[in-house]
Order: structure tokens, then sequence, then C-alpha cells
């Protein structure tokens, strides 16, 4: 470990040194360092003073931390340029590869640009916190609580290193710098958004949340840093000289991986069982455990949090009766699904399949993490529900069994295959197989998570609607009318 | 040192090498000829673990490529088609970094670095950055690189293609001494005479393929058959006569004064030939042997695998 991390080391100094000596990157670094957060003080100091004239201290108040952040983050601009040439520039410049001839490993030479990208913008952004600080100490006598602080210092730290590890990712899969910088869009919109989130919340000055951003943003930094790392391949930053998009060849990968070399459709779902199935195997287990977690989670929640149900009406079981003709949930003023019609089983199937496709697309985007949270919330809600029941005792835990055992058989199966077949296809990024390409992997991924769809989850979310619309009505009724 | 078995490279559906077997000695050195795109490079980036085999196996000091490859990479030294020094670093900072990647410590690093500067003429330059530095000594520069680490094992990419006269002759001699040093080297060149002069062994590829393999001599041998030697006569001489008095020897061409023969028993044939020659009163000025160059060879082999292609 620590001879690895000292290879790594002598890449990382390499880079340094010649980052230094480029006036393209210090002037940058310089002018955000010094210049930037003495503006920032300028700003501070004239908008307390303006809300000070208008009564509206507050916002000037929560302006001086938010500015802080600001401070931080804008010298890390500069990251993202230095780590998306830093693979791809080397490419262009010729001098890759004698690196990739020398002994060092992939580990070693990745780690060692990802930390020479790292250091030169978070020393800037930390320097010019230090100088923003200064300021405001000077000119207004603010001085941060010791939290924020290590907060803000963290949030930078963790946006420096998702930006970067995402930035190293594209720079070592593209072959040209103009084609890095395009996708680099992928970074700075997600980006772009974070921030809006992340001043939002400094307005609203609720610095606890900050803490879930910043786990956030690490746990997806070390995300793309395995990623990186994972599908970082010499052959293809030698070998490959332009990037092409093969539709084509997706395609009959995705329809050979979907077919599965099945000769009749029996034999189809024969494979599905056989093979599909086994592949996700360790998915389904990370969903179970996953599922029963936040159904313990919810269990927990409501000993905190009990519900005054004589206050929302969840004690008034007359309700019941009006199932056959609610138009509204009980309590909440929620338009009801339709019970005992074709229409109101076909508004939940599609609310569960365009969930599943939201799941999807989000797992392609977070590694499969965001996916598992979709899945994974209405079991923390049903946990939530079912210990508020068993703590009130009486028959609302029966009701509440009865509302999702009889479809939730079926219900239950579909949202744990879902919540695999999703957290899968998002997690091949992360684990690649060694055979096969980073978009071979992915479209082979996709074929098994269509598999599962058309095989299993599709159908038996139909079947669990068509249950959940007649069935779990009649029940109920049956049991408490 | 050097083993390759049916060594083959796919890029998608192009196959850049095909079947190579190799098999280079500690002492030797092997010029791997070709046109270009004919995988020479890729053979090369294969030997160097950059580039993982599609079929086939190597092995190099002693070290599978695809199971060891980080100790098949520290026991090779490169000079690569493209030299890929950082512009911005002085030429001994350069080698400093390598060194390091090389785990050689502080003090012999030092002291290879002054060595090979030195030996290459660019002592009094080791301060100044590469960006400044002329073509010829930018190639000097990378292979005082690959020699940095004192490789067992050589792979030099057209080491004298940027060179003067001068400093091409001081690499060449370089490659010479690190030869009776017991190193293999592979030496990747267009130029000919470089080959012809320093190589022990010759594998000429084609289309990824070897087509022929062997030393200079056999090569001859086997391309340009018999040796030929050339008769220079003092006075013209039909070529009818020529004919008819050498009957049962191969005359390959001749002109009004002169001929030339093939043989591969030079000892028994040329006595006889110019007692021939005598006896029928035809003066003689010389008989000699005819030299034939590394370049009649490789073209011979270019043509024959085209016309192999070409029936095929």
């Amino acid at each position: 470990m620590l001879r690895n991390l000292r290879m790594a080391l002598v890449v990382t100094r390499r880079e340094i040194r010649d980052q230094f000596r480029d006036w393209r990157i210090i002037f940058p670094i310089v002018v955000l360092t010094l210049f930037f957060p003495a503006l920032m003080n300028f700003v501070a100091e004239q908008l307390l003073d303006f809300m000070q004239q208008y009564q509206a201290p507050i916002i000037g108040d929560r302006l001086v931390p938010f500015l802080l952040m600001a401070v931080g983050f804008f010298p890390l601009s500069v990251s993202l340029v230095i780590a998306l040439e830093s693979f791809v520039g080397e490419k262009e410049r010729r001098s890759i590869e004698p690196l990739l001839s020398s002994p060092l490993t992939d580990n070693q030479l990745y780690t060692g640009k990802l930390i020479a990208v790292m250091v030169p913008p978070l020393l800037a952004s930390f320097m010019g916190i230090s100088v923003y600080l200064l300021g405001v100490y000077r000119q207004l006598g603010w001085v941060p609580d010791l939290t924020l602080l290590t907060q803000v210092l963290l949030l930078t730290f963790v946006q420096a290193l998702l930006m970067v590890s995402g930035a190293v990712v594209i720079s070592s899969q593209t072959t040209s710098t103009r084609a890095a910088n395009l996708l680099a869009s992928f970074i700075i919109v997600p980006m772009a958004l974070l921030l809006i989130m992340e001043t939002s919340l400094m307005f609203w000055a609720d610095y606890r949340v900050l803490w879930w951003f910043i786990l956030g943003q690490a746990i997806l930094a070390g995300l793309l840093v395995r990623t990186g790392i994972a599908h970082f391949n010499r052959e293809d930053l030698l070998g490959r000289d332009l990037d092409t998009l093969n539709l084509q060849w997706s395609w009959r990968v995705f329809v050979r991986t979907f077919r599965g070399g099945a000769r009749s459709p029996l034999d189809w779902y024969r494979g599905v069982f056989a093979t599909t199935l086994k592949r996700t195997r360790l998915s389904l287990l990370i969903i179970a455990i996953l599922l029963a977690g936040a159904f313990a989670l919810g269990v927990a929640y409501s000993q905190f949090y009990p519900l005054p149900l004589p206050e929302i009406g969840l004690d008034d079981f007359h309700a019941i009766g009006d199932i056959p003709n609610a138009t509204e949930v009980p309590g909440l003023g929620l338009p009801s699904v339709q019970f005992f019609s074709f229409r109101g089983a076909f508004a939940i199937w599609k609310h569960n399949i365009l969930t599943i496709f939201i799941a999807t697309f989000l797992s392609l985007f977070t590694f499969g993490v965001l996916n598992t949270l979709i899945v994974a919330l209405p079991f923390a809600v049903i946990g939530y529900l079912s210990g508020v029941a068993a703590g009130a005792g009486g028959p609302l835990l029966a009701v509440i069994a009865a509302s999702i055992i009889p479809h939730g058989v079926l219900e239950i199966p579909a949202i744990l295959l879902a919540g695999a077949a999703t957290l899968r296809l998002g997690a091949t990024l992360v684990t690649p197989a060694p055979e096969y390409t980073i978009g071979e992997s992915l479209v082979r991924a996709l074929g098994d998570w269509a598999r599962l769809m058309v095989a299993l989850i599709i159908p038996l979310f139909f079947i669990a609607a068509i249950l959940e619309v007649y069935v779990t009505p009649w029940v109920l009724l049956q049991l408490f009318r | 040192m050097i083993e390759t078995h049916d060594l083959s490279k796919d890029f998608g559906d192009f196959t850049a090498v095909d079947g190579v077997s190799l098999n280079i000695e500690a002492g030797t050195v092997l010029a791997l000829l070709g046109p270009n795109g004919a995988g020479k490079t890729t053979t090369v980036r294969m030997l160097t673990s950059v580039l993982r085999p599609t079929r086939g196996t190597a092995s190099v000091a002693g070290y599978d490529v695809v199971k060891y490859p980080d100790r098949v990479r520290a026991s090779v030294g490169v000079l690569t088609e493209q030299h890929g020094l950082y512009g911005r670093m002085p030429g001994d900072d350069y080698l400093d970094f390598f060194g390091q990647l090389y785990r050689m410590d502080k003090s012999l690093r030092r002291k290879r670095i002054a060595e090979l500067l030195e030996r290459f003429g660019l002592g009094d330059a080791r301060r100044r950055k590469v960006a400044e530095y002329s073509k010829g000594m930018r190639q000097k520069l990378a292979l005082a690189r690959a020699l940095l680490h004192s490789p067992p094992i050589l792979l030099l990419d057209e080491p004298t293609s940027a060179m003067d006269p001068e400093s091409a002759r001081l690499v060449r001699n370089s490659i010479k001494e690190l030869r009776s040093a017991e190193r293999a080297i592979v030496l990747c060149t267009h130029n000919l005479a470089e080959a012809e002069e320093l190589a022990d062994q010759i594998a000429i590829i084609r289309n990824g393929k070897i087509i022929t393999q062997g030393n200079l001599l056999e090569l001859k041998q086997k391309l340009l058959g018999e040796r030929e030697y050339e008769v220079k006569l003092a006075i013209p001489i039909k070529k009818e006569r020529i004919n008819g008095l050498l009957t049962g020897v191969t005359v390959t061409s001749q002109g009004e004064d002169w001929f030339r023969y093939q043989t591969d028993h030079p000892e028994q044939a040329n006595p006889i030939i110019l007692r021939i020659l005598l006896d029928a009163d035809i003066p003689v000025l010389y008989l000699k042997k005819v030299d034939r160059s590394l370049e009649q060879v490789y073209l011979q082999a270019i043509q024959d695998s085209n016309e192999v292609e070409y029936a095929a």
C-alpha cells in the first residue's frame, strides 16, 4: 500500500511541478485565490449594509457563510481543466507511451495523476477560504462556527474529488482533449445543479443537511475513482485513435444478450432463470438486505415520530366501506385509485413501471445508488406505518397487512427484481468484466436488464396491479366492513 | 531472453500481428524490418506488456507478458517511435523522473544520468528544457531514458532516425557495446544499412506475419540463391560463346566484357571456370565475389511475399 502510494507520488510530484511551470494554470489559480476572495469580502460588506437599510439582516447574515462556500468552490474549476487533459492530453502530446511502458501499475499511475490534478486547485481553494475569512474578520468581525468551517472544508474537498474523479474517467476514456471537453458537460451540469441546491441550503441555514451532501458526494466520488481505476486500460489509451459510436454493433450485442441464444420462448424463459437470475443473485441479495433495512428503519422512526392517529382519521375504519366509491385517500386528500376497475389497475401498473424506468435512468448516472433509494423508500414508509400501527394497537396493523399482502405477494418480488436489475446495471460501470470494454459491459448489462423486465418484472407488476385493484380491496371489505 | 510463440493481436476485425514466433538469445541484436504498418510497433508494444496479445504467448526476460506485466516492463528499456518527452522539464530532471519510476536509488540515478548524458554529448544541455533541444538531442535523451536502468532487454524503434551522421555513429557504437554486454536487443528500423551493420538476426514482417527470418547469410542464401561471382574480361566476348564454354554453370547476368554466375561450391567451381576461360584464350581481368546487400534481401522477401499473396 505504502509502496504503491510512494510510486504514485512520484508521478504526482512531476505533474505538479509541470503544472507550476505553466503560466496558464498559475494565473487563474492566483487570481481565484487572491482577487476573488477579496471581491467576495467587498460584496459581503456592501450587501450587509444594503440589507441593513431594509431591515433584512437575515439575508446578509446568511450571505457570509454562502460566500465562504463560493470562494472555496471557484478555484476548483481549474481542477476540471487540468483533470480533463490528464491522460488524453499526454496521449495527444505523445508522451504517454514511455509512461505506460514503465513498471508503474495501473493503480499507481491512475492514483498519481488523480492526486496531481487535485492538489493545486484544492490548495488554491483553501488559500482562497483563508483570504476570505481574514477579510470578513477584519471587516465584519465574523468568525465561522467550527462545525460550519469543517463542513465547508470537507465540502470543498469532496466537490474537488467528485469533479476531478469524473474528469479523469473522461480523460482516460477519450481520444482527444476536444472530446473530453465536450463530455465535461456531464460533470458541469450536475455540479451546477448541486451548487444551486447547496446555495439554497446555505440560505436556509440548516447546516446539518450539509453532512448528507458531503456524504453523498463522497460516496459518488469513491465510486467514480473505482470506476476510473477499473476501466483504466493502457491498450485503449494507445490503441484507439478515434472515438466511434457504433450503434449497429451496440444493437447487435444487446439483441444477442437479450435473446441469450434461445431457440423458443420457453427456452428463453428457462434461460432467464438459469443465467440472468444467476448473474443477478448478488444484486438480489443486496437489495433484499436493503429493503429489510429500510423497513426496519421505518419501524425505528415510528418510535420517535408517532402519528397523531385520531387527528388524521386513521383510526376510523368506517372509511373502508367507501372503497368501491373512493375518490380520495382518507386523511391525505390525494386522488384515490379507482378500485374494481381495469383503468385503476392500468394506472397502478403504469406508475410502477414508470418508477422503474426512472430508477434505471438514475442508476446509470449514480452507479446504482439513487435507484436503490427509490425502491427502498416505500419499504421505509411501510415499516413506519407498521410501527405506528403496532404501537397504537387495535386493528390498524391488520388493516395495513390486509392492504399489502394480497398484491404484495407478487409486487414485493417484482420490486426486489427491479431493484436488483437496476443496481446491477448501474454497478456495471464500477465493476467491469475485464474481457469487455466499458461500452460492451454496459450494453450486455442493459440486455440482462431488459430480459428481467420483459420476462418477470413487467408481468409481475401487471398481475400485482390487478390484484391490488380487485383482490386487496375485496379482502379489506370482507374483513372490516 | 525473448521468446514468442504464435503471438497475435487483433484490433476489432483487423489483425495487426498474426502468429509471430521469435526466439532471441542474450547477446543478440534482432532487426525487425518491414514496411510501415507491418506490425513492428504492435509487436514491440506486446513485448512491453502495453498491449495484451489476442492469441499466442510471449515471455520477456523470463516473464510472461500477460501474467507479469510489471516485471516485464521493469526488465525492458524502450525507445518508442514517438520520443514522448516532457518539454517543460530539464533533461536531467526528465531522466531522474524515469529513474524513480524504475525504482533506482538516488546515488545510482545520479551516476547513471551523468554517465549517459556525457556518453550522448548532452552533458552541457542537462539543465536546459527539453523543448529547447534539437530533434537529434531529443532522440538521444529518449535513448538515454531507455538505457537508464541498464535493462537486459532493449526494444529500439528507429534509434537513429532523426540524427546527424556523427550522432548516428555514436548511437550505433553504443548499441554494439550493449550487445557485447549480453543483452537482447530488438531494433525496428527502415535503415537497412544500419540493420546490416548491427543485427545478428533479421526478421522481416509484413501484414503482421513474419515472412522470413534468420541471419544475413542464411537470408541471402535463401532469398537470393547461391553465392554470386563476377568475372571481368579484358576483351569483349559474345554471350553465346561464354554460354557455350560454361555449360552447367548458372550464369545469372552478363554484359560485353563481364558475366556473373552462381555457385554454392566456389572452391571447386571457380578454378575450373578460370581454367576453361584461359584455355579458350579469353583474358581475365579479375574474378570476385558479388556483394549482396540486405536491401536486396529485403526487397526480394517483400516481392516473394507479394507474389504468394497475389497467387493466393
